[in-house]
């Protein structure tokens, strides 16, 4: 049995659906990941979960017992705010032990605790600072510390690291899986940064406009969307038009205009004629030199007309001649030498068969 | 072209980097005024104190009567004076304490309403402003009347109560105001029922505001005589109305002024006590009010 489970989740607010139809399963220990552009709902869910709103339709079950009717503040379920709402006026060991507090625990153990918490979070010589003293990363440690201290069924954190800067978001994500493994609560992570949730997340639920389009994990969700719109918010995707020309259980064949032929893996539910899309990732792109004789099907000719940098990698924009654009990622592997080709250079780019996806349109 | 400027040129420029003279010539008015119309007359009370009162009111010659500590040692011969400064004291702490009661869910009550409504309800606050302050006591009056109330403590203290709520509900409203409703969501969150909110997060983080509204009921209250004379019975004197009798019935100026200072040093007694307070608690929050 699921240890949180939404089934059917309406919200409306006046006209507006904020969520609509979800129905979610989350495993105990999971750090499971809701993912979508902004004001697809993801903050709407976690106040449902947290117990602030109530939903219009459906019903939430924790081990199996439904949640409505229950305050937040009788919820085995904590929250770990964006904007921290860390109490201005107590300490950070303040902090942390206010949920001890709330639940009546001795002082003595109260006190034990929060040193191990500290302990957890890094912060073992801050406990007497107040929170207008500490930088953004601390605060958000002392947020994570206060919501975990005592050992919540399920801890929610919305954009948690949001307002920090790249090379303290990187760390901080890090110290992040390594917490939830140590504790092992469930996490339920909200963010809208693709990359974040792919590194963090056991599984990912895609959201869209109130809506799970795909729920995997995440070497899946990347390799096989099954939309467009997943293909196109998680990582980078080239998309080119094309019509099926024959559907058989040994592959698709498919027609692109100007390219010609494509062949791609086998999509039983697809028949000749239906139009789509194939999505495929920069990096399952080969690109070498026009000239080295070709070893894969799907190989066209085009020329470099403009390249990313990115140290380790390079992506390069490459025109096909039929006037297609292909972005294709390159690892820079070659030492003594930074990049492989340049402006105006003359290349194929090939792909095995299985690396695209056909999306219907 | 120079857009015309009230200003000589330059001068914002020297007076934020602080040239010497003009910043003395910017705080020399406000200095002044505060010389002449409160240290001066502060002066003049502690002179009178030490003077001996004239025949028919005012003070009596100097060159002919010399200076005394007659008022002093009248003052300090008779335990009713500091009995009444105890009494006085005592109403205004309890008017302190009726309207910090009565004003914190107003206050409460406006920072949470809807914004486009807090403007409004903080103007219904106020409204009784508008109208004379003798009319509303009499009005008062009328009411107590009939209620058998008039002339006691009660009416004094509910009198006192009625005119200082706003000076309590402002100071209130504008820290409420303040709070970041995230807070208390936390608070929920993490356990806290509604009163263990009130008392966690709310109460104390609106100490500030506590503590001036406090400031601005305790001492107007200490100086009051309007209301304990028109509401209060003869033996509800308070200090207020001592130190009026003696200027206006008694003809006594010296013992009024001692009488005075004796208040006034009361008064900034209270009122370092509050700074200090404030100060304490502010000094944790950081940045608050
Ligand atoms: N209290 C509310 N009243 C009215 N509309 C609301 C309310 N809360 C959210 N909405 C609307 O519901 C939709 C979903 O909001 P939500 O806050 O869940 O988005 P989100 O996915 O968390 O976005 P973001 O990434 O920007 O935080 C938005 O269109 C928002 O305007
Ligand atoms: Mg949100």
């Amino acid at each position: 049995m699921a240890l949180l489970e939404l089934r059917n989740i309406t919200k409306r607010f006046g006209r507006l659906e904020a969520v609509k139809e979800v129905s979610l399963a989350i495993e105990a220990g999971e750090f499971f990941t809701l993912l979508g552009p902004s004001g697809c709902g993801k903050t709407t869910i976690l106040r449902m979960i947290a117990g602030f709103d109530a939903p219009d339709e459906g019903e939430l079950f924790l081990d199996g017992k439904p949640l409505s009717g229950i305050a937040p503040e009788k919820r085995p379920v904590h929250t770990v705010f964006q904007s921290y709402a860390l109490f201005p006026h107590l300490t950070v060991a303040g902090n942390i032990a206010f949920p001890l507090e709330m639940i009546g625990r001795p002082a003595d153990e109260i006190l034990q605790r929060v040193r191990e918490t500290l302990e957890l979070v890094h912060l073992e010589d801050k406990g007497s600072a107040f929170p207008h003293e500490l930088s953004g990363g601390q605060k958000q440690r002392v947020a994570l510390a206060r919501g975990l201290v005592n050992k919540p069924r399920v801890l929610l954190l919305d954009e948690p690291l949001g307002a920090l800067d790249a090379k303290l978001r990187e760390r901080m994500q890090g110290e992040l899986v390594a917490l939830q493994r140590e504790v092992g609560v469930t996490f339920v992570f909200v963010t809208h940064a693709q990359q974040e949730a792919l590194a963090l997340s056991h599984r990912i639920a895609v959201m869209n406009a109130g809506r799970v389009e795909q729920l995997d994990v995440p070497e899946v969700l990347y390799s096989s969307p099954k939309n467009r719109f997943v293909a196109d918010f998680i990582g980078n995707i080239n998309v080119l038009n094309c019509l099926v020309a024959e559907s058989s259980p040994h592959g698709l064949r498919l027609n692109v205009e100007g390219l010609g032929e494509i062949a791609a893996p086998a999509h039983p539910e697809i028949a000749a004629g239906t139009h789509g899309v194939l999505a495929l990732r920069p990096e399952y792109l080969r690109v070498g030199p026009a000239t080295v004789q070709a070893s894969l099907k799907n190989r066209f000719l085009g020329t470099v007309s403009e390249y990313l940098f990115l140290g380790d990698e390079t992506v390069y924009k490459i025109l096909l001649d039929n006037g297609t654009v292909l972005e294709a990622l390159v690892a820079n592997a070659a030492p003594g030498r930074a990049r492989f080709h340049d402006i105006g250079e003359r290349v194929q780019v090939e792909w095995r068969h299985d690396a695209g996806v056909f999306l219907l349109a | 072209m120079r857009a015309f400027s009230f200003w000589p040129k330059g001068f914002l420029q020297c007076f934020l980097k602080g040239d010497r003279l003009t910043r003395w010539l910017v705080t020399l008015p406000p200095s002044l005024f505060l010389v002449i119309f409160f240290l001066l007359p502060s002066l003049i009370m502690v002179a009178a104190s030490f003077r001996e009162p004239g025949e028919f009111g005012g003070l009596a010659p100097l060159a002919e009567r010399g200076l005394t500590l007659e008022a002093y040692r009248f003052l300090a011969e008779d335990i009713i004076y500091l009995w009444i400064l105890a009494k006085s004291f005592l109403v205004a702490g309890l008017t302190t304490l009726f309207c910090l009661l009565l004003a914190f869910p107003v206050a409460l009550l406006i920072a949470r309403s809807p914004k486009r409504q807090r403007d409004f309800l903080v103007l219904l606050v106020i409204l009784p402003f508008a109208s004379n302050f003798l009319i509303r006591i009499y009005a008062w009056i009328m009411i107590l009347g009939p209620m058998n109330l008039l002339y006691s403590p009660v009416a004094v203290i509910l009198g006192m109560v009625y005119v200082h709520l706003p000076f309590m509900v402002l100071p209130l409203y504008t820290n409420l105001e303040k709070h970041d409703p995230a807070l208390l969501e936390a608070a929920q969150d993490l356990g806290a029922g509604a009163w263990t909110r009130f008392w966690r997060i709310t109460f104390p983080l609106s100490l500030p505001g506590v503590f001036s509204g406090a400031a601005l009921v305790f001492i107007p209250v200490l100086g009051m005589f309007a209301v304990p004379e028109l509401l209060g019975g003869t033996g509800d004197i308070l200090i207020g109305n001592l130190i009026k009798e003696q200027f206006l019935d008694n003809r006594d100026w010296p013992l009024g002024a001692s009488l005075s200072l004796g208040l006034t040093a009361a008064v900034l007694g209270v009122a370092a006590l509050s700074a200090v307070l404030t100060r304490r608690r502010t000094g944790k929050l950081g940045a608050g009010t």
